[in-house]
């Protein structure tokens, strides 16, 4: 039951970094009492929902209300409503709240209506019929001709394609797919809107990542002042990236409704219409073509990166840099070459979702490595130790890794504990007979830059602010938001040990527009680096003030709480204001991609052990060995759970989680048909964390939040490899995919495709 | 909210026990039992994850059996011993729950919390062993997306531990 071995090089020193807290959260959540968006009791609301469109694309020529229904009876929104601007708020702004004409993916919204009740809503609804005319969608990403965003990396001879190849190297080429996939947070999206106050403010509270992504879109919507705009984060089942941009949409539509019926309007998705219509993982297609020595050492790459963007540019264009950024999986090579582009498809908007790209790039790579393993006999994790980054070595933006390189320690310990460096990859296939089942092991390697992806930080400035309560507390108040992860118990940690001071002596003020400042999004494994880093800054600060003015009043050590009162009785200054400042000595060029591409990254390495039924190939993922440096564990137990659950997310990823569309929509559109992995899923998680400092991060800490998303496919495709010896280029590897593959192989006889 | 089926429904009187306190509800009879709780009673602790019978985050016991609330009508249960999170009986696991970490964003929660209840009982009353692989197969209609199921299984185990002893 022992999981946790962690590496303690730093601890001992540290009174809570490191030792576990109960979540601040965790009692009002274990009793029912914590108040999601639809447990608030909201005296007089509305319930509000949307006619949509039942083409993936066409032109929206009018609207029929048929006489049979009362509509004097509800609230109906059109475009012509919005008192600002019909746009989504993020990127492009190509995307309007309600559409205007064009009909660009199913499922997008016409037209708002807000009834008393339920049942009057959906009685409205069926009478509302709009008029469309239908054209013909782009569903296919490799046939479309419009491109949201497209990048180029480049690194030494980037060229080296063009050019002769030396007769001792060999050139593997590979094209990888992955599908996409649901986020399935279990709360599906929520938000209540009031109508615009005598004070001109609108009052919005919801089930959310980003509080001031809100409070942005609101502002242009209602064409008010972001500071009228106020948003309020009520406890969040789950996020994953699903509630990083949407809530916006759901947002604007809840104010728009309340702003024309004058009262209070809940929007609450059934689970139906959030998987309609909810923004997914980008599908991808990366093409590798490397040049690699005799003895596997990687002398070039060249890399294709192509995502589905869907209908608006929403977020791709920062998905599609992280994806490209990590394409070439942590090793190191000299002459590289990336091109990326994600590309506009009418299916639903494809958006945020753990991992932001990286996912689908690191399953590339790792299955291009396992190929070249493969082909040269040499052991994958051979192949990947001779390979791998170290300190001192140049990533492919020309950023040298300075510290913080857990790489090897990952990969050494996750091979041993797992028993694959002595297992014969690929081999252990011939040995098995006929048995109807048949296990495998596979390897993954991989990194995850923390924080926003190049100047991303640099131009957020996130900030916190804390604040030394009359009642001798310190209040935490910061635009983060706790969406399961962890961020409150995380907090208190980092806030405690700077100030001194112990767990009780501090508070984390709920993220309110009215009363926070903005931290930036709770995204992109920043919160712990970014935001903890200015925590501490801040607690440091105080905690200094205090000492400083304790010296002349009364004994040092007396417990935080009575020098905290003592300090507020002598005058003292209570509040700290921190902004973020990048690392000394960070340069990033947005236009060619040269630079520091992230401050710090994680690094992890995986294996799965499967059991595969040969027969109906099944599979099942018996036990996943994670080794991963974080920097610093500021809540073991918490980072434990951040591995161990997007892990699983990754195992589904792999084989089991299937998002397919037909004519634009998600064939998937009820929770019967969209499958998540169960408790009897879930394979034994077995995870060691190690902790290689980071010097810019709160207590050495660096990101955990998206790193384990990455591992997961590419360790269960190279197993099921290693089981049936067939090569596994597409996730997810269902028993429909795993079957055909078998086929082929057979009458090709021999495992390897060319 | 009132789902389509009770917009010109009948309305029925229906006497349940709800975590040990006598209820009557007027209602009509074929409201969701989840409705109920929350609505009529303001229970909010049982959560609607799908409305389908798929995500198991409505779970409430009835008669010490774990049901799915979104899909049982009222007057199925009428005279029944309703408990949901709110109920007493249930430290034992909320503390486990607490202490290995099994609760993330806290949504399907309740649901894992009362499906447990069910589990363990059940365990007691037949005798049989309580094991890991028994609870993966208990909690397998109990859907989380935060934790990866590992520490709510620990939670499990450990809450075994602590009602019976070591």
């Amino acid at each position: 039951m022992q999981r946790r071995r962690r590496e303690d090089n730093l601890c001992g020193m540290l009174a809570h970094v490191g030792r576990d807290l109960e979540r601040p959260e965790g009692r009002a959540k274990v009793t029912g009492r914590a108040i999601y968006t639809a447990d608030l009791a909201v005296p007089g609301a509305w319930v509000g929902g949307a006619v949509r469109s039942s083409v993936a694309r066409g032109r929206l020529s009018g609207i029929d209300f048929d006489p049979a229904f009362d509509f004097s009876s509800v609230t109906i929104v059109g475009p012509a409503d919005i008192p600002g601007e019909n746009v989504v708020a993020l990127i492009e702004e190509d995307q309007p709240l309600l559409c205007r004409e064009s009909i660009e993916h199913f499922g997008e919204p016409l037209l708002l209506v807000a009834a008393p009740d339920r049942a009057t809503l959906l009685e409205a609804l069926s009478h509302i019929h709009p008029r469309i005319e239908a054209r013909e969608p782009v569903l296919d990403m490799e046939r479309s001709a419009r491109v949201f965003k497209a990048l180029v990396i480049e690194k030494g001879d980037a060229d080296w394609i063009a050019r002769p190849l030396a007769t001792d190297a060999r050139l593997f080429e590979g094209t990888y797919r992955t599908d996409s996939q649901e986020q399935l947070y279990i709360e599906p999206q929520a938000c209540i809107a009031w109508p615009v106050d005598g004070d001109g403010t609108c009052l919005v509270k919801g089930s959310l990542q980003c509080p001031h992504y809100v409070q942005k879109a609101l502002a242009r919507t209602l064409g008010i002042a972001p500071e009228k705009a106020r948003v309020v984060q009520l406890e969040t089942g789950g996020g994953f990236g699903g509630k990083e941009d949407y809530p916006s949409i759901v947002a604007c539509h809840a104010a728009l409704l309340a702003h024309k019926a004058r009262r209070p309007v809940k929007v609450i998705y059934e689970r139906h219409e959030d998987l309609a219509v909810t923004p997914k993982r980008h599908p991808s297609r990366v093409t590798h073509r490397t040049l690699v020595d005799r003895e596997g050492r990687l002398l070039a790459m060249d890399i294709d990166v192509l995502l589905d963007g869907g209908a608006y540019t929403t977020l791709s264009p920062v998905v599609l840099s992280r994806g490209a950024i990590h394409a070439t999986g942590p090793y190191r090579c000299a002459d590289v070459r990336i091109r990326g582009r994600v590309v506009a498809t009418n299916h639903v908007p494809y958006g945020a979702f753990r991992g932001f790209g990286a996912p689908q790039t690191c399953f590339a790579i790792e299955r291009q490595m396992d190929r070249i393993a493969r082909a040269l006999s040499i052991h994958p994790l051979e192949l990947r130790q001779r390979n791998m980054l170290r300190i001192g070595d140049t990533t492919v933006t020309g950023q040298v890794l300075r510290e913080s390189v857990g790489a090897a320690d990952v990969l050494e310990d996750v091979a041993k504990r797992s028993g694959f460096d002595a297992h014969e990859w690929c081999e252990s296939q011939a040995r098995a007979g006929d048995t109807s089942k048949r296990r495998g092991l596979g390897l993954s390697f991989f990194f995850h830059g923390a924080g926003f992806t190049g100047s991303g930080e640099e131009m957020l400035r996130g900030q916190v602010e804390i604040e030394l309560a009359a009642d001798g507390v310190v209040e935490v108040r910061a635009g983060s938001t706790e969406i399961g992860q962890g961020t409150n118990a995380m907090f208190v940690a980092i806030a405690a040990e700077a100030l001194g001071a112990a767990p009780d002596d501090v508070r984390i003020a709920s993220p309110d527009t009215g009363r926070v400042p903005n931290s930036g999004p709770t995204v992109a494994s920043r919160t712990c680096m970014v935001v903890g880093g200015c925590l501490a800054r801040a607690c440091r600060e105080l905690g200094t003030r205090i000492g400083a003015r304790m010296h002349d009043t009364s004994g040092e050590r007396a417990p935080f709480r009575e020098r905290a009162l003592l300090y507020l009785a002598t005058g003292g200054d209570a509040r700290v204001h921190v902004t973020y400042e990048p690392p000394s000595g960070i340069t990033w060029d947005d236009v060619h991609y040269r630079g520091d591409a992230y401050p710090v990254y994680g690094w992890g390495a995986d294996v799965a052990e499967i059991e595969v039924d040969v027969d109906t190939c099944e599979v099942d993922v018996l036990r996943l060995y994670s080794s991963v440096d974080v920097g610093r564990a500021i809540q073991p137990m918490l980072v434990e759970g951040q591995i161990e659950g997007g892990s699983l997310q990754a195992v589904g990823f792999a084989h089991l989680e299937v998002v397919s569309t037909r004519d634009g929509r998600f064939e998937q559109d009820r929770l019967a048909t969209c499958v998540i992995p169960t408790s009897l899923d879930a394979p034994k998680f077995d995870v060691k964390l190690f902790e290689h400092p980071y010097s810019g991060g709160p207590f050495g800490a660096k990101g955990v939040g998206e790193l384990p998303m990455d591992g997961g496919a590419p360790a269960v495709a190279s197993a099921i490899e290693d089981a049936l010896g067939i090569h596994i280029d597409r996730v997810p590897a269902t028993p429909e995919r795993l079957l055909d593959a078998c086929a082929r192989a057979q009458t090709t006889r021999g495992g390897e495709p060319a | 909210m009132r789902s389509p089926i009770e917009v010109d429904g009948e309305f029925a009187d229906i006497t349940l026990r709800v975590n040990g306190i006598e209820r009557e509800l007027c209602v009509p009879p074929l409201r969701r039992l989840i409705d109920c709780l929350r609505e009529e009673l303001g229970l909010t602790g049982t959560k609607e994850g799908c409305g389908e019978g798929e995500c198991g985050a409505c779970t409430v016991l009835v008669d010490g059996a774990a049901i799915l609330s979104c899909l049982v009508p009222v007057c199925q249960v009428e005279h029944t011993d309703v408990r949901t999170i709110e109920s007493d009986g249930l430290d034992s696991i909320q503390c486990a729950f607490l202490k290995t970490g099994a609760a993330q964003c806290g949504i399907c929660t309740p649901g894992m919390i009362t499906m447990t209840r069910a589990f363990l009982d059940e365990c007691t009353r037949d005798g049989t062993p309580v094991t890991e692989d028994a609870a993966r197969i208990a909690l397998a209609g109990n859907l989380c997306r935060c934790t990866g199921y590992e520490k709510i299984i620990d939670a499990v185990l450990h809450t075994l531990e602590t009602e019976r002893g070591p």
